[in-house]
């Protein structure tokens, strides 16, 4: 009989447009004008850091910035990543967000078009603005604005059991010469034997990754025509799919059983000699160096190659309040927090890959390019912002359609042709 | 006969032992959890008796987080709630079953159909009324959240237990002489007593487990609750801090335990007393 009012569901809050639209007008009814300020100023930075080291450099950054400027004092406020949405949804709506906001560029655009994230173009440092490349700036740009600054990004690689690979002859791609799918699933298939799989892939979410992945064959999914988005599933689309596929089912060299894992859960398989391979998130590295066995040797190979290595790319941001009353001084205080060197050490705390150059190459010489920074690093250039990444209604697509359809493609359960149908299909119901 | 009986006592007993270690177990894989190392968590077979025991969750619980701050924020936006809950719902609920009118029926019809608004319709609403009434930000505009979501569910909870009781037993006392304070507190109150453990354990339990509400309306550090802040040992993509999310859930669990203990006692007391007098 208990009830509790837990576990806010994101969707059925968007679905109140005239709920929000009212506490809208009320909030703005309650709201005064909101004058710049040029005196003193506290301001409140809403993080998302949770890793042990990256919220400790987080924490350690706040402080000296409050030590050296007592006119622009920061409140570090630690936010999480499962609820931040639906608390920034209703903080904007009752007008008492965070100034500083941590975020995710495939966000911004919903909080943007609502006019609730300040515009940067102006504000924007050059120096700080050339460091960061066009490609990964044109994520966080919406409608011509500026709404975020983005400073980490994610690339999904493969991390593998050396011994094994040394025990099949299989020498470590540099970071520079990848693996093509067709090398990664012979060297797969070479490393499976009785009681070890070549490779594991976690697919219990599929979307994403197939979506991401699929860039490699240059496989968009979404394709805007006059306006309209549709989704059209060609041989582009089909092949990274058809080749995880077929690496389960034809080859057998991929594991069944990893098809129901989330992230982390194949770790124990893959400490265990029973996966040789696993392809993952960049960050998977710090399982690696937290969690595997003392004498269990990892290495992490490139981002896999089709006709290119691209991948999506959507970094964490930082943006600032629309309704901040202290917006030039935020941006002072992200153009620090987000220097060469501080951005250095938020990356090397949540093992993800810095935006700037100059971080990135700090980073490669602190580490000496060891537990796979050299590769991260240099993945930063593979990602490219994607069509899905700004088709109105991919999130209902990928919830409604593409992830079922899929789950029931890697379950051998429909053909490919069967899985390319229902993706267009399901596409014309949601992209109305 | 004597064979059949002992045969059925005893897989009674063994229904009822396979259904604690059922309920159990999660909290016996969540204290092993927590004396782990992160090595032994990604173990390919894992046991249930740690290895290598260490309280370093427990330190990196506490010390990252101020999990103490945290677990008395919840401490007393917990109890409050349900003190504050049970005083406005118990003569409420008595009126309405005692003193008959046309207005106690529209009453505890509203109150069900409040129950029909799901919780999502009245976040922005109460947030913007909080915020006018100064009240983010502040435990008492917790507590007032709390109260408001648990008033009518523990209103029509306490009213059911008061019908429970029949009125004989009050008329009886008032033949007798007793006022009607003394009707009140020597007859009503004992035979309600399981009544208010059970609506108190319920504000109680809501209160201290409720974890949205708490998140948008305290800003400040120093004023989480516990769901709070052992959410931030929860990262992206469902990957958690495994160690020190058990240590400190393990802590978590402890006060709603130790609450329902000492009251579940008083629970079973009461029904006692009033199957006797009924």
């Amino acid at each position: 009989m208990e009830r509790s009012p837990v576990n806010i569901n994101r969707r059925s809050l968007l679905a109140l447009p005239g709920l929000v639209a009212s506490a809208a007008l009320l909030a703005a009814c309650g709201d005064d004008d909101k004058p710049e300020t040029t005196g003193p100023v506290k301001l409140r930075f809403l993080s998302l850091a949770w890793q042990k080291e990256s919220l400790a450099a987080n924490k350690q950054i706040v402080d000296d910035w409050n030590k050296a400027n007592p006119d622009i004092q920061i409140e570090y406020v630690q936010g999480d990543w499962n609820s931040v949405h639906d608390q920034l949804l209703t903080s904007f709506e009752g007008g008492d967000a965070a100034d500083i906001i941590h975020y995710e560029s495939a966000a911004l655009g919903e909080f943007a078009k609502q006019g609730y994230l300040a515009d940067l173009g102006s504000l924007l440092p050059a120096d700080f603005k050339a460091e960061i490349s066009d490609k990964v700036w044109q994520t966080v740009t919406v409608d011509g604005k500026v709404v975020g600054v983005p400073f980490l990004l994610e690339s999904q690689v493969v991390l593998a059991n050396k011994k094994l690979l040394d025990a099949a002859g299989i020498t470590v791609p540099a970071a520079n010469a990848p693996w093509t799918w067709d090398e990664f699933a012979a060297n797969a298939k070479k490393l499976t034997k009785p009681g070890q799989y070549g490779v594991a892939w976690a697919l219990k979410s599929p979307t994403n990754r197939v979506m991401n992945l699929a860039l490699n064959y240059d496989g968009a999914f979404f394709y805007e025509e006059g306006g309209k988005w549709t989704v059209k599933v060609g041989d582009a689309e089909k092949a990274v799919p058809q080749r995880i596929h077929d690496m389960i089912y034809v080859d057998k060299s991929g594991s069944p059983e990893a098809l129901a894992f989330g992230g982390t859960d194949p770790l124990p398989g893959f400490f265990g000699g029973k996966y040789a391979m696993l392809p993952g998130s960049i960050y998977l590295r710090q399982q690696m160096v937290e969690q595997a066995p003392k004498d269990f040797e990892w290495v992490t190979l490139p981002a896999l190659k089709g006709t290119s290595q691209n991948q999506a790319a959507n970094p964490q941001t930082i943006s600032i309040s629309a309704d901040s009353k202290g917006k030039a001084q935020a941006m002072k205080f992200i153009a620090n927090f987000l220097n060469a060197t501080n951005l250095a050490k938020l990356a090397h705390g949540d093992w993800l890959v810095p935006t700037g150059k100059a971080a990135g190459a700090q980073l490669v010489q602190s580490t000496q390019g060891k537990q796979g920074w050299d590769v991260a690093v240099a993945s930063a250039d593979t990602l490219v912002q994607a069509p899905f990444q700004r088709a109105a209604g991919y999130s209902e697509w990928k919830s409604k359609i593409a992830t079922p359809a899929l789950q029931q493609y890697f379950a051998n359960k429909i053909s490919i042709d069967q899985l390319a149908k229902t993706l267009e299909e399901g596409g014309k119901q949601v992209l109305k | 006969m004597a064979g059949v009986k002992t045969f059925k006592r005893a897989a009674q007993y063994l229904t009822l032992c396979l259904y604690l270690v059922f309920l159990g177990f999660p909290l016996v894989w969540l204290l092993s959890i927590s004396f782990k190392e992160p090595r032994e968590m990604v173990e390919l077979h894992p046991t249930l008796i740690p290895k290598h025991p260490t309280f370093q969750n427990y330190v990196t619980a506490f010390t990252e987080q101020d999990l103490a701050r945290s677990a008395l924020n919840s401490l007393i936006v917990a109890s409050a709630s349900a003190a504050l809950t049970v005083l406005l719902a118990l003569p409420a609920a008595y009126s309405l079953v005692r003193f008959k009118t046309r207005l106690s029926t529209i009453t505890l019809g509203w109150v069900l159909v409040s129950q029909l608004f799901p919780f999502v319709l009245l976040v922005i609403p109460l947030f913007l009324i909080l915020r006018e009434a100064g009240l983010t930000n502040t435990r008492f505009g917790l507590i007032l959240v709390y109260v408001t979501w648990s008033l009518p569910f523990a209103l029509w909870m306490l009213q059911g237990f008061v019908r429970g009781i029949p009125r004989e037993l009050e008329e009886a006392a008032s033949v007798d002489g007793a006022s009607r304070l003394q009707v009140l507190r020597r007859v009503v109150a004992p035979l309600l007593a399981p009544g208010l453990v059970a609506t108190s354990l319920f504000a109680f339990i809501s209160a201290w487990n409720e974890f949205f509400f708490a998140l948008v309306l305290l800003k400040s550090p120093e004023l989480a609750t516990l769901p709070v802040t052992l959410a931030r040992f929860v990262g992206v993509e469902g990957i958690a801090r495994l160690g020190p999310l058990a240590a400190g859930s393990l802590l978590a669990t402890l006060p709603s335990l130790v609450f329902f203990a000492v009251l579940q006692k008083r629970l079973a007391e009461g029904s006692l007393a009033g199957a006797v007098k009924g």
